[in-house]
């Protein structure tokens, strides 16, 4: 009975971080998380125009390059992964 | 504390923009996304930019495209937001306004990383739309007609890839072949996993086509190919018989032409001489000009020179040549429209918009950059280089005024005017002003000229009712009558009839040619052939006071007695009717005749008793009395005026219009009340206050509707705009008589007398609410103080990446030299280093920098200056450039507590600061400088050195506080440098606003919101006794009262934080101060938390806030201004019914009127933290636009009319303007 559950809720966690990105599960390294995070707030620094013309503004460039350079970021926000321990 | 929020000035930046014909036929419109706003805008014939149509959305609008089906004539827009909906609105041209055709939900709302809405493309054909997010989601909606003609929408066909980032998407061009979309995108699923990092050092990004097969409902992966790791944006490719098809790949460096099947064809972009070598040149928006037999690209780069990019392909299917020439420079745009009518729409990403007119389109042979001489050598692909030049294809016709970005704000009344006036620091760079607004219409002034007495009133005429100009100026002096004649020129003419030896009371049209003077002690009625008929004054009496139309005079004589006349048959006035009235009248008015009737039914006639009594002209009851209304003063002036208050009911019908009987009064006050058209009775009155002296009131006309002008101590407009009655100050001096005024030169214009001028002026950008002076600055602005006593403004202004003035002078010299242009040099001395004042611009040198942007430097280099400037005259009396890549962040006056210099100004410096890879600095300082020159000039007294950068300083008894990083310091002031007294180091952050009030410190911190201090002096101590809870980062902040502060975070929200009184007042009954010594908080906290009473979304970075009152006598609320460019207010509420009144109607519009681009209201409003205590004085005041029905069922819900709903709106908001 308790591993049907877990069972269960094993893969509707699974899908719900299929369908949702950035959903956090208890494996989660420091590092995944806070690449996570980084990538949730490139994606809503570009969705929300005051807030890229309040850096563009900033930094003096224009905002279209802010968006560019945002956007370039998502790539690797947090450096290089950490080497996997274990497997 | 409830509050009620208003935006007082749209945003005036623009997202995004596209161009097509919304309104169906053969004109062109412009739809701008402003942020929250949609607009729909058109150039009129003249070349002006009208806004034809304004709403608020409530939710972000981050994409927009355009779609028409085949063989339709009008398009559709398609709005890609923040709802987690796609959403197809089309204008509705009757009822002026957008309608929601189609509104499809795909996912969460909010701006997440893989809910689609960042990108929009639409098939050229408008079959399909592809809405995409930033990572992973791309859905595809079919669009086909129906039976009916109406547009549908199939269910979503997904294209998603996780892992993968989507950097532009767009519709190929195929013709009628299955739809296909184009992408940019990179996958990064194996960056995450390789430790090493070389994975990510070789993601590739790739372009992907995307087909959508109409016959089985499906979309695939077509065709992936990489492509250069700088791109950033998609270009379609005019296709099927037009063109070779495919897309133009816009990169950092280059422009690439892909197609499937086809070769690479690739193109240097060519880049400024002066370009530091380690910058790119990045694309940033792009246009597409298509006629029948030619296409080309108008690609803007960051710098904001346009390339035009031709494509040369045989047979239209290979491409061999892309070439790219030089096509002229602009300011940076965030997005551009080419219309078909030959004029480029230019949204600036920072300050004015603009239209520009093609005066060619840059073909000829000499071309900057081609596919065909592409140079690749060991280091990569050559480089080519070009001379930015002043404009050459394109002259500008007109601007649209933009605020943004707000920097920083001020209301105060410097000018000792009637109203405040907002001092706004705007724009960026080059570009940057510091603007003076003050709340009223702009006016431009046509003509002046002085007359020979002083006028005591104007009017103009018609010679015939069907003519379209006025005939004659007639201006009425003390004791005699002048008539000037407009033509070509306004010249005096005697042989208009007019008898000039004696003073007017009246001049108009009557009947259909013949005109009519009213004098003192008679009327004139000259006709059309000459002929004169004078009606004399019985006995000693006079002519006091006139009322007509065209077709009725009533006059009232000394002592009380009126007299009524009415035009007979064959066009002669007759006496009709005469009637006593208890005392002296004050004034009369008659409404005009209204169309397809003989009369007017109704005479209002003002006394001296306090009272204004409507009379009947019926012949059946003729002057009897129908109604009296008592006025608290007697009333001055009269008019009836026609409202035609809101158009289109659900079937497009005019809603009937009301007659408002509109008196001003001797104490000032404008009293306006609706008259029934059947009995005469008045009902629902208002009253404003206007100015200290009594109005006076004339029609006008406004946009070919009746208008009102009120003359008090200024003069005001009523008019209608977009369905709603507005009544609004004009920014012009004060006026004794007006009329209206039509000639060639201007159609719409007034005419007016003020002292001894005649002025003939036109009233322009109606609906807003604010006009603007502005005075050009040399760099981003980034905060100002007012010097109280001398009334001067000093202005920091800092940028980075730039060079400063003196090294930008010498280039350009060596640049002028090399080329030869401007050898005259006079356009280019010293004194010309400011920019350009916006409008005359053209005149100037030759690459004015408002134009072209300062050259870049290294990102490490700052300019800053300090400028003292004295607003009355816009002049600057003295600027301080900063040596040493010094830049200035901070500034506030101080009086230190010694006396011996007075009032002085500290300034806060950052040297070499630097952002990335990580902040720092070489070093911060404060300096302190002296006012000399009574004020106008600035003496540095010393500098010290701090470590940090001081972004915050404010005196505080007799000291100087400093915010520097994480440590709050105080300083007193010494002989060669400040000195240290007492510091706090324990903040979380960076310290960016200080507030002090008697002897508490309100610290903002830049990312944990509000510490609350208190200085003790006996101990020397600085405590920190409550914080908030909530991490905030702060973007502006302002004090509201002992505890309580107002902030604004950076994600667009402002709250007000309060201590708790209980806490507030054990704070304050502590004589030995020793409890909130010793008091220690949880978790490195503060002892106290501060309660956050007000939570509200803006859904703009909110840069500056200040509690001030925007008109005399009224409440004080808290004005902001955002980085958008617009400024919102927030007033308390006074009563708990009001607060009812208006809960409840937000409530009832939230339900019956949902935002247009699907976003719900109230989650918009709690898009970080749940709505607390305001009140959307925004949705509220979208009533008058719903259609009557919707506004009766509201009405009734809440158990009003919607007359009354409207004077609630009407009454809260000339409470705040």
């Amino acid at each position: 009975m308790q591993a049907i559950d877990r069972l269960t809720i094993d893969s509707q966690l699974e899908h719900l971080q299929a369908e949702y990105v950035g959903t956090g599960h208890a494996d989660l390294n420091r590092f995944g998380w806070a690449v996570n995070i980084q990538r949730d707030s490139y994606a809503s620094y570009i969705g929300h125009y005051p807030l890229l013309s309040c850096f563009a503004s900033a930094e003096n460039e224009s905002v279209g390059w802010e968006r560019y350079n945002f956007m370039q970021k998502v790539l690797l926000p947090c450096g290089r992964p950490p080497e996997r321990e274990g497997d | 504390m409830y509050l009620y929020s208003l935006t007082l000035q749209r945003a005036t930046g623009v997202v995004c923009a596209v161009n097509g014909s919304f309104v169906g036929g053969k004109t062109q419109e412009i739809v701008v996304a402003r942020g929250k706003t949609l607009e729909l805008l058109r150039p009129d014939e003249a070349g002006r930019i009208q806004i034809l149509h304004s709403v608020e959305v409530f939710g972000a609008i981050r994409s927009l495209a355009q779609f028409r089906l085949t063989g339709s004539q009008k398009d559709y827009l398609v709005v890609g937001s923040d709802s987690g909906r796609l959403v197809i609105l089309e204008y509705n041209v009757a009822a002026a306004r957008f309608d929601k055709v189609h509104q499809e939900t795909f996912g969460k709302s909010g701006c997440r990383r893989i809910v689609p809405g960042e990108y929009l493309a639409v098939d050229p054909k408008g079959r399909a739309v592809m809405v995409a997010a930033c990572e992973k989601q791309k859905l595809v909606y079919v669009l086909n007609r129906d039976a009916a003609a109406r547009l549908t929408i199939s269910s979503p066909l997904e294209a998603h890839k996780s892992h993968v980032i989507c950097y532009s998407v767009t519709g190929i061009d195929c013709g009628f072949d299955n739809p296909i979309f184009a992408a940019v995108e990179l996958d990064y699923s194996e960056a995450d996993l390789d430790p090493t990092g070389q994975a990510a050092a070789d993601a590739q990004k790739h372009l992907t086509f995307y087909e959508l097969d109409l016959g089985l409902n499906h979309v695939s992966r077509k065709w992936s190919e990489p492509v250069d790791n700088g791109a950033n944006l998609l270009v379609t490719v005019p296709g099927g018989g037009d063109g070779p098809g495919g897309v133009l790949v816009c990169a950092e460096n280059f422009v690439i032409y892909k197609n499937q099947g086809h070769p690479d064809v690739r193109a240097v972009i060519p880049r400024r001489d002066d370009l530091p070598a380690e910058r790119g040149v990045l694309v940033v928006s792009a246009a597409t000009h298509r006629q029948k037999s030619l296409f080309f690209f108008l690609l803007q780069t960051e710098y904001g020179d346009i390339f035009k990019v031709t494509l040369d392909h045989e047979g239209g299917e290979r491409v061999k040549e892309l070439k790219i020439k030089y096509f002229d420079t602009i300011p940076v745009t965030s997005a551009m429209c080419v219309l078909r009518t030959g004029f480029l729409f230019a949204a600036s990403e920072f300050g004015n918009h603009a239209l520009y007119q093609f005066q060619s389109i840059g073909d000829g042979p000499d071309v900057e950059a081609s596919s065909t001489t592409l140079m690749e050598t060991e280091e990569g692909f050559q480089p080519v280089f070009f001379q930015p030049r002043p404009l050459k294809n394109l002259l500008r016709i007109d601007q649209v005024e933009s605020l943004m970005p707000i920097m920083d704000m001020k209301v105060t009344n410097l000018f000792e005017e009637e109203t405040p006036q907002v001092f706004t620091l705007c724009g960026r760079g080059p570009r940057s002003s510091l603007r003076i607004l003050r709340p009223g219409l702009a006016i431009s002034e046509m003509a002046v000229s002085q007359l020979p007495g002083t006028p005591s009133a104007v009017w103009t005429v018609k010679k015939n009712v069907n003519d379209e100009f006025d005939a004659y100026i007639v201006v009425s002096f003390t004791n005699a009558t002048l008539v000037l004649s407009i033509g070509e020129t306004v010249e005096e003419v005697s042989d208009s009839g007019f008898l000039d030896t004696t003073p007017s009371l009246a001049v108009s049209l009557l009947g259909e040619d013949s005109l009519m003077q009213v004098h003192p002690n008679g009327i004139r009625h000259i006709r059309e052939d000459g002929r004169i008929n004078e009606w004399k004054t019985p006995g000693k009496k006079t002519i006091v006071k006139v009322g007509s139309n065209r077709q009725q005079v009533v006059i009232a004589l000394s002592g009380g007695e009126l007299i009524y006349f009415e035009m007979d048959i064959t066009g002669q006035l007759m006496e009709v009717e005469k009637h006593e009235m208890p005392g002296d009248v004050a004034c009369l008015d008659i409404a005009p005749v209204p169309e397809g009737r003989q009369r007017s039914r109704f005479l209002a006639v003002g006394s001296y008793d306090n009272t204004i009594r409507i009379l009947s002209l019926d012949p059946d009851d003729c002057m009897q009395i129908l109604s009296v209304q008592s006025v608290s003063s007697p009333p001055e002036s009269l008019l009836l005026l026609e409202v035609k208050a809101s158009t289109g009911g659900e079937d497009g019908a005019d809603h009937p219009a009301s007659v408002f009987l509109n008196a001003g009064l001797q104490n000032g006050v404008l009293f306006r009340t609706v008259v029934d058209m059947v009995t005469g009775q008045l009902s629902d009155t208002r009253s404003r206050f206007l100015g200290l002296k009594p109005p006076k009131l004339f029609s006008a006309m406004v946009r070919g509707r009746q208008a009102m002008l009120c003359l008090s101590s200024r003069p005001w407009l009523g008019y209608i705009h977009q369905g709603r009655f507005l009544l609004t100050p004009l920014s012009y001096e004060t006026l004794e008589y007006a009329s209206s005024f039509s000639s060639d030169q201007c159609a719409e214009g007034v005419v007016a007398v003020a002292g001894e001028a005649l002025r003939v002026f036109t009233i322009e950008r109606l609906g807003e609410t604010f006009n603007e002076t502005v005075i050009p600055l040399r760099y981003t602005p980034r905060k100002f103080v007012l010097v109280p006593k001398k009334k001067h403004l000093v202005i920091i202004e800092s940028d980075q990446g730039a060079f400063t003035a003196q090294e930008r002078e010498e280039n350009k010299k060596v640049f002028f030299e090399a080329t030869g242009i401007g050898e005259n040099g006079t356009a280019n001395n010293g004194d010309q280093m400011e920019n350009g004042g916006g409008d005359n611009d053209e005149e100037k040198d030759p690459l004015s920098d408002e134009q072209y942007g300062y050259p870049k430097a290294v990102s490490d280099k700052w300019v800053s200056c300090i400028r003292v400037l004295d607003p009355r005259t816009g002049e600057t009396t003295s600027i301080l450039e900063l040596q040493d890549n010094e830049a200035a962040f901070s500034v506030c006056t101080v009086n230190f507590h010694d006396k011996e210099h007075g009032t002085l100004l500290a300034v806060g410096t950052a040297k070499g600061l630097q952002f990335l890879p990580r902040k720092s600095l070489i070093g911060g300082f404060i300096h302190i400088y002296r006012f000399i020159d009574d004020g106008k000039g600035l003496e540095l007294l010393h500098k010290t050195q701090v470590d940090g950068v001081p972004l915050a300083l404010c005196q505080f008894q007799g000291r100087l506080l400093a915010g520097i990083g994480p440590v709050l310091r105080l300083y007193e002031l010494g002989k060669k440098r400040l000195l240290r007294k007492c510091e706090n180091k324990l903040f979380p952050n960076t310290i960016m606003s200080i507030h002090t009030y008697r002897d508490r410190i309100y610290v903002g911190d830049i990312q944990e919101s509000f510490h609350y201090c208190k200085y003790r002096r006996d101990e020397n101590q600085l405590y920190v006794f409550a914080d908030d809870s909530v991490p905030r980062w702060l973007t502006a902040a302002h004090h509201i009262d002992f505890d309580t502060v107002a902030g604004a975070d950076k994600f667009g929200n402002i709250f007000f934080a309060r201590l708790p009184q209980d806490v507030s007042d054990e704070i304050e009954e502590d004589p030995t101060g020793g409890k909130i010594k010793w008091e220690q908080g949880k978790l490195n906290g503060a002892p106290n938390k501060v309660e956050e009473i007000v939570q509200f979304h803006i859904g703009d970075v909110v840069t500056c806030l200040q509690k001030a009152s925007l008109i005399p006598g009224g409440g004080e609320c808290l004005i902001y201004g955002t980085v958008m460019g617009s400024l919102g207010a927030m007033l308390p509420f006074t009563s708990r019914e009001d607060v009812d009144f208006f809960s409840h109607l937000e409530m009832h519009i939230r339900q019956e009127h949902p935002p247009l681009c699907g976003r719900d209201h109230m989650a918009y409003r709690s898009a970080y933290f749940p709505v607390k205590d305001v009140i959307d004085g925004d949705l509220c005041e979208q009533f008058p636009s719903l259609t009557p029905d919707l506004q009766r069922k509201i009405a009734d819900e809440l158990d009003r009319t919607p007359g009354e709903i409207l004077k609630k709106l009407e009454d809260i908001r000339n409470k705040i303007i």
